[in-house]
């Protein structure tokens, strides 16, 4: 089970005087259960990327293959791939349409050709993995909460049981509490569930915390695909496509360089925190 | 400049049939008090009240209870509402939706337009406001083609060319990616110290209030804690409980001086707290 | 797909037609309009036919992008030319079952076709280098006499220079939902009418429901802006009549003239 991108190039205004390329000469390969950042800032290509995962957007050339079918093959049903691979936009709740949340998280499997018992399962199933309860499943989508609609507007996709869920910046616009929220829901899904999920984002530290791997793009061309911190070794290159590796992992690199005895590949707070205190022999 | 006394405002909601269902309060007796010059932020989760608000500023909401005066002006009188919009302007969350003309020129000037400034003067008002936003070069684009930020920048000139004492930002940054958000924190910035114009700015990011005079933390409409970005950003524990965070630096030297580490009460940057550090070792 | 649709939009471009006065531009092209229903002859479509080419080119207006712009009338176009063709009487030069095709007819749906493009080419040539902000100004201009009648004008006209600066974010939006529907399998390109008048459900709903978003908080962000209707208001940019705009008059008089006139 994978999706391989092989050197896709996708052009916006093909044939006019505006032709830009989008995406240029892109391979990846997305391989069963990881957790993978997509991190680029606008305008770098990310958005346009993810469309070709699902075949929203097909490839002016290269070819994607999924589970080993390539997806433009005429035996190959485009329905399939959407239902495997979930794509969330960004701002998902301005998709909600339906008069309740069951019915909108319904919307999925019904289209996906579930059966009626197959598509209630799974809809009451992924309303309970993003923490939707009981009590809300009957109410208009218009009356919840900013953080509450986004939630449920990604059990909409969650619903039609993708291996695959992409979600293109999901914390946009939320507190801090709400997107601490949404990516700990997500690390919940991709371990209990085994789903792989692609975050995009351009929050380096929200990456740095929740992803195994790290794919940086800039101008339509992937300029790093590897593990946290060996992407962050690049600093300098970074930080001119305007990227900037996690504050903690800039203070621990620092301070190795003062002579303190700190782990410099420490990625969250807490590893951080703990190798400083080890460090000054504090507990 | 800004002055709320005991302001409540109270909405009512109603269920399907229009039958009342509960009154909620947004704003609970908040008194504030900005003076003319002063770059102040207002920070709180979603559902805080801080945009409520901030409509109070710019007579868009009346109050239930209190007053609020916009130099000396009643907010609750209409014969006021021209003078304290001009003198108080806007700047909304979502940058598509406060752009009102096809150009950036044209949308600048409309303002002006409204309040009845003369042709000539417009343009002037125009070219003087793109330039101190730096917006000059983009002056006949369509604002469609322009970035998340640079829109933002033009709705702050269009209300710039109004000549306003005063700037009120309602999440001006929750739409942007990071380089727009630093546009747009810089180009505010910059107009509070060359311009002196007051600015109100509301946000949820702690890093963008770092440079602001003082900051005003708000929950379930009342404000809970107000101090310069330093006294406020030492309570992480309490910040948390409003469900706002603090910059990674400031969350890890916090810890480490609970841990008995002898660090300054707040640091806000790296290389704070790596000298802070330094100098601990030189006096072991 | 969407981001096809040019019709209504502004090219900005330098030249004399851009910078002709709004007025000039929107009775101008009612008085074109009036030109290609006054010829009966080949020779009126020559003149009509060369005259927009002749300021198609003035106007330094790519012709690739005023034929996209057809495209979205097409339809229409293909429809009426067919009814023409078939439904005038005549001398008859073609049959095949109960459909006949008659010499008249051939003229009546080439004429018609041709008089269409040319007022489309028209009036777009009109939109494509007009800002809707002077476009409605001329506009709020030239019908400013209702106001006489309580129409109101000023606000009609604000109503629709807003419209034409959300059409492309709103174009934008649809296409986003669209694809998000698409990703939550969502199918809009097969099936029966009703079937897909059904699949359209889903799509039109967030989009209302962003628009009336959208629309109350400009509606908010305009009043912050001290809009309060035409009342009072001044112009950044106030319409003034020049030169190059009372030689255009008296080219469109000619126009007339020569369509009244040609053999």
């Amino acid at each position: 089970m994978s999706l391989i991108l092989d050197k896709i190039s996708y052009y916006y205004g093909k044939g006019t005087a505006f032709e830009t390329a989008a995406v240029k000469n892109i391979t990846l390969s997305i391989p069963d259960g990881e957790f993978i950042g997509l991190i680029g800032h606008t305008g770098s290509g990310k958005s346009t990327l993810i469309q070709h995962m699902n075949g929203l957007i097909k490839p002016e050339s290269g070819n994607i293959y999924f589970n080993g079918a390539d997806i433009y093959d005429k035996d190959f049903k485009l329905r399939d791939l959407r239902r495997k691979v979930g794509l969330v936009f960004q701002y998902p709740e301005h998709q909600l349409f339906e008069t309740t949340v069951i019915k909108d998280v319904l919307f999925g499997p019904n289209n996906m050709g579930f059966t009626k018992l197959e598509a209630e399962v799974a809809a009451y199933d992924a309303l309970k993995a993003v923490g939707i309860g009981e009590d809300l499943i009957d109410a208009s989508p218009l009356e919840l909460s900013g953080g509450q609609k986004r939630r449920v507007a990604i059990a909409g996709v969650l619903a039609c049981n993708p291996e695959i869920l992409i979600l293109d910046e999901p914390t946009a616009g939320l507190d801090p509490a709400g997107r601490t929220e949404i990516l700990n829901l997500l690390k919940k899904i991709h371990e209990e569930k085994k789903i792989t999920i692609i975050l995009v984002s351009h929050s380096m530290e929200d990456v740095a915390r929740y992803a195994e791997r790290i794919i940086v793009i800039d101008n339509g061309e992937i300029y790093f695909d590897d593990e946290p911190r060996k992407v962050f070794e690049h600093e300098d290159e970074l930080k001119k496509m305007g990227l900037e590796i996690p504050q903690c992992t800039q203070l621990v690199r620092k301070l190795k360089k003062c002579g303190f005895d700190v782990d410099e590949d420490c990625l969250t707070v807490e590893e951080t925190l703990a190798s400083i205190k080890e460090c000054f022999g504090i507990n | 400049m800004v002055n709320f006394d005991k302001v409540t405002f109270e909405y009512i909601r109603r269920d399907e049939d229009g039958n009342v269902e509960g009154i909620n309060k947004a704003l609970d007796e908040i008194d504030l008090d900005v003076k003319k010059g002063d770059f102040i932020a207002i920070l709180g989760a979603n559902g805080s009240g801080k945009s409520t608000l901030a409509r109070h500023i710019n007579a868009l909401l009346k109050p239930t209870e209190g007053t609020v005066y916009i130099e000396e002006l009643d907010t609750k009188d209409e014969k006021n509402h021209l003078s304290i919009r001009e003198k108080t302007g806007m700047v909304f969350q979502n940058p598509d939706n406060q752009i009102i003309a096809s150009i950036v020129e044209e949308d600048v000037g409309f303002g002006p337009e409204n309040i009845g400034v003369p042709t000539k003067e417009i343009w002037e008002r125009v070219a003087e406001a793109l330039e101190k936003t730096g917006m000059t070069a983009y002056r006949e684009k369509s604002p469609n083609n322009l970035s998340g930020g640079q829109k933002q920048r033009v709705a702050i000139a269009g209300i710039l060319a109004m000549k306003p004492d005063c700037i009120v930002l309602d999440e001006p940054t929750a739409m942007l990616d990071p380089e727009g958000r630093k546009e747009v924190i810089k180009t505010v910035t910059e107009l509070n110290k060359t311009e002196g114009i007051t600015i109100i700015l509301i946000t949820h990011y702690m890093t963008e209030v770092v440079g602001a005079d003082k900051v005003y933390v708000m929950e379930k409409g009342s404000i809970k804690l107000q101090g310069t970005p330093r006294q406020i950003f030492s309570k992480v524990e309490t910040l948390a409980e409003y469900k706002l965070d603090v910059p990674q630096v400031t969350w890890i030297a916090h810890q480490l001086r609970k841990a008995g580490l002898k660090l300054p009460e707040c640091v806000l940057t790296v290389d704070e707290l790596v000298e802070a550090l330094k100098e601990l070792v030189q006096y072991d | 797909m969407l981001r096809d649709i040019t019709l209504g939009q502004y090219y900005p471009a330098e030249s004399v037609i851009h910078r002709l006065d709004p007025r000039t531009k929107f009775l101008g092209t009612l008085a074109f309009i009036v030109a290609l229903f006054l010829f009966k002859t080949f020779w009126g479509f020559l003149l009509c036919g060369g005259f927009i080419i002749f300021v198609t080119a003035l106007a330094k207006l790519p012709i690739k992008f005023l034929i996209k712009g057809m495209r979205p009338i097409l339809f229409l176009l293909l429809f009426m030319m067919i009814f023409n063709l078939l439904l005038t009487p005549g001398e008859i030069i073609g049959q095949w079952w109960i459909f006949r095709v008659t010499k008249e007819g051939v003229y009546a749906a080439l004429f018609m076709g041709l008089r269409l493009v040319m007022l489309v080419f028209g009036s777009s040539i009109m939109t494509y280098t007009t800002t809707p902000n002077k476009l409605t100004s001329g506009m709020e201009s030239v019908f400013g006499f209702l106001k006489i009648f309580k129409v109101p004008v000023h606000e009609l006209a604000m109503m629709i220079s807003i419209a034409l600066r959300f059409i492309p974010i709103l174009l934008d939006e649809t296409n986003k939902i669209m694809k998000a529907q698409q990703a939550r399998g969502a199918d809009f390109e097969t099936g029966g009418l009703i079937k897909r008048a059904k699949a359209l459900v889903p799509l039109l709903i967030p989009l209302f429901v962003s628009a009336f978003r959208r629309a109350e908080e400009l509606a908010e962000a305009m009043e912050a802006r001290c809009y309060h209707g035409g009342k009072g208001r001044t112009k950044m940019k106030p319409l003034k009549y020049h030169l190059r705009d009372l030689i255009a008059y008296l080219s469109l008089i000619g126009l007339i003239v020569g369509c009244v006139f040609i053999p």
